[in-house]
């Protein structure tokens, strides 16, 4: 039993991300100059980018696990595949969010169908609730294991295909397309932000992630123990 | 053929079955008894490996097409005549000589004038009969019945018994019954989930 | 090649089944003509071409949910997917049988339903007839294996739409796309990707799908 190892990857993530992140909103927040274009409300990319990848780093976390459950039918990847895609979900929300900022601060919407990350995470934010919808009513089993790892990788499937239609959506519907204006080559100093920003929320989803996996595998422990007493 | 040790499987929350150890061996006969809702169907989906042990160990030495499984539903499609499914499940088991055998068994188990009825317009038991059929088509060497008896007359049960007796010995069997005196002469071992 | 002889052996016998009971396919007829109706009334007179082609889309992808929803009925009730399962051949045979089966349901849907629509809307050009004609392929091969997915659970005909949706919004992209604009190919030939990734995905997928 490795609750030691993982209480102490745990605390190595929890505090790498802690302090990372703090860095990170630090460096976005006073060292980085204002952004050519964008002025002051651009920082919001610091975190609205990192917290994409992340997300986009969960889903293909959820299908590698999915892939293993498949591929060695152990079940210990059902609740690894499952607890990744709520991370997903959850940085996915939060994607949502700050792009929905960025785009009040940019061009005075909440919401713009032009911006092809923001399309592209309803539609992912779709799909993997529908995947919690697929887990609560099947009953929990081998099978329910095996559909959500095939619905899983379902899902990596769909994030470049759904990308692909919404930029040919874009030629159909001849929308203004609202592209923020990032420049195609990050300065020294954006650089490092991003990736101080990026490590952090990656350390903060791996942090999360342990902790949840954790949590639920002694809630299946404590359940198996009763069952046994019984 | 068949060992099980520290079976148990679970659906959800709920321990259906529990630390079941057996052995069967080739042409053995494993009586399975026990109340409703003790598990017979449970063990014997986990015998035909439509459901994985959730705990456990069970190891069935016989490929997919070896075995013949008798559910508690006859696996028949309604709308469809009982010659139509028989020649359906015939050719997903590549049974060769397929409309000789196919006959052969509806002869054998008085359904040759009802081959071309719909199932849904048959009898329980006539339907339990074709589910017969369906389940000793293709010359299984494994045999798993769910309460075979369920529905059929004297007369039917009495063809059974035949059938039963001259399979026993060369085939493997495990049947679950709420009948046990009907196959007890025939059984190797039983097992009473309690 | 005995995956094929299972196949048609498959797609026959589901052929064959809604020949009898005759449900699904009257009932997908007129639910699209129906809802061609309905739009009618949705739409207001100086609709677009787009729009019009849009709420065509819309029409079949209900159409076909409603087919999708009764796919695994019969299986699942009489349990005859056990028996399916059991038998020694490919089970992806039975998604491709029953892939074979939805799809000429949809073909029969549309047989009515695109005439209608050159009736009530506008004309039927080969660019719709041909982004119908894959579409029906990505519709089918997904929907065949969300069907099963949903039929193994609780409320399945509330989950099957939630399932299906999000996963054919890119068809809809390139049937709109196809039909109405001046540069089909382009998403006739996005259709073939999406047709041939995700029947490939749903293909290899199934037998993790109906078995433990």
């Amino acid at each position: 039993m490795n609750t030691s190892l993982r209480n102490n990857q745990n605390v190595v993530l929890a505090a790498a991300a802690g302090c990372l992140l703090l860095a990170g909103t630090a460096l976005a927040f006073y060292w980085v100059p204002n952004a050519p274009i964008e002025g002051f409300r651009q920082r919001i990319f610091y975190f609205h980018v990192p917290i994409a990848l992340t997300a986009y780093a969960c889903f293909g976390w959820a299908a590698w696990k999915a892939l293993r459950l498949l591929w060695t039918r152990e079940r210990r990847y059902d609740l690894e595949s499952y607890t990744a895609v709520h991370m997903g979900v959850i940085f996915g929300i939060l994607t949502l969010v700050t792009g929905s900022i960025w785009a009040r601060t940019s061009w005075g919407h909440w919401w713009v169908w032009g911006s092809r990350q923001l399309v592209l995470f309803l539609v992912l934010f779709l799909f993997y609730a529908a995947y919690f919808m697929l887990r609560y009513s099947v009953e929990p089993g081998p099978r329910r294991a095996n559909m959500s790892a095939v619905y899983a990788l379902f899902g990596v499937a769909l994030i470049p295909i759904s990308f692909l239609a919404i930029r040919l959506a874009e030629d159909l519907v001849h929308p203004v397309v609202f592209t923020h204006d990032v420049q195609s080559k990050l300065t020294g100093s954006q650089l490092l932000t991003f990736l101080v920003c990026l490590v952090g929320m990656l350390s903060l989803a791996g942090s999360l992630y342990v902790n949840e996996l954790t949590g639920k595998r002694l809630d299946a422990r404590l359940r198996e123990l009763r069952e046994a007493l019984q | 053929m068949i060992t099980a040790r520290g079976l148990g499987r679970d659906f959800g929350t709920k321990r259906v079955l529990r630390d079941i150890d057996f052995e069967v061996p080739r042409g053995g006969f494993l009586l399975v008894t026990g109340p409703n809702g003790s598990g017979k169907s449970t063990l014997l989906s986990l015998c035909a490996g439509l459901l994985v042990p959730t705990s456990g160990e069970l190891a069935v030495e016989a490929e997919r097409g070896e075995i013949g499984y008798l559910a508690h539903e006859p696996l028949l499609y309604r709308e469809l005549t009982a010659l139509e499914n028989l020649d359906l499940y015939g050719r997903l088991y590549r049974v060769p000589e397929r409309r000789e055998r196919i006959g052969m068994l509806l002869e054998r188990f008085g359904l040759w004038e009802a081959r071309r009825e719909r199932v849904g317009s048959l009898s329980r038991g006539t339907a339990q009969r074709l589910a017969l059929c369906r389940a000793l088509l293709h010359g299984p060497r494994l045999l798993l019945f769910d309460e075979p008896y369920s529905g059929l007359d004297d007369a039917a049960a009495r063809l059974l018994d035949d059938e039963l007796g001259s399979l026993a010995g060369e085939r493997t069997f495990v049947v679950a019954t709420h009948a046990p005196q009907r196959v007890e002469s025939l059984a190797t071992a039983a097992l009473s989930l309690a | 090649m005995t995956f094929l002889g299972d196949v048609l052996v498959l797609a026959r016998k589901d052929l064959l089944l809604e020949l009898r009971s005759r449900d699904t396919v009257p009932a997908m007829l007129l639910f699209v003509v129906s809802t061609l109706v309905v739009f009618h009334f949705a739409l207001p007179s100086d609709a677009s071409a787009t729009a019009q082609t849009g709420l065509l889309w819309v029409a079949l992808l209900f159409t076909a949910l409603l087919g999708l929803v009764r796919a695994f009925v019969a299986e699942r009730e009489e349990r005859i997917l056990d028996g399916l399962v059991l038998a020694p051949c490919d089970r992806s045979a039975i998604w491709l049988g029953k892939v074979i089966g939805v799809m000429a349901f949809l073909v029969a849907a549309e047989v009515v339903a695109l005439p209608a629509y050159a009736l009530f809307f506008r004309p039927v050009g080969w660019e719709l007839v041909a982004a119908v004609a894959l579409a029906d392929v990505g519709l089918a091969a997904v929907g065949t294996l969300l069907a099963a997915m949903a039929a193994a659970g609780r409320a399945r005909e509330l989950l099957l739409p939630l399932l299906f949706l999000p996963l054919v919004i890119p068809i809809v992209v390139g049937g709109v796309g196809a039909s109405a604009t001046d540069d089909p190919g382009r998403y006739l030939a996005f259709l073939g990707l999406y047709d041939a990734v995700f029947a490939i995905l749903s293909w290899a997928s199934f037998e993790y799908v109906v078995t433990e």
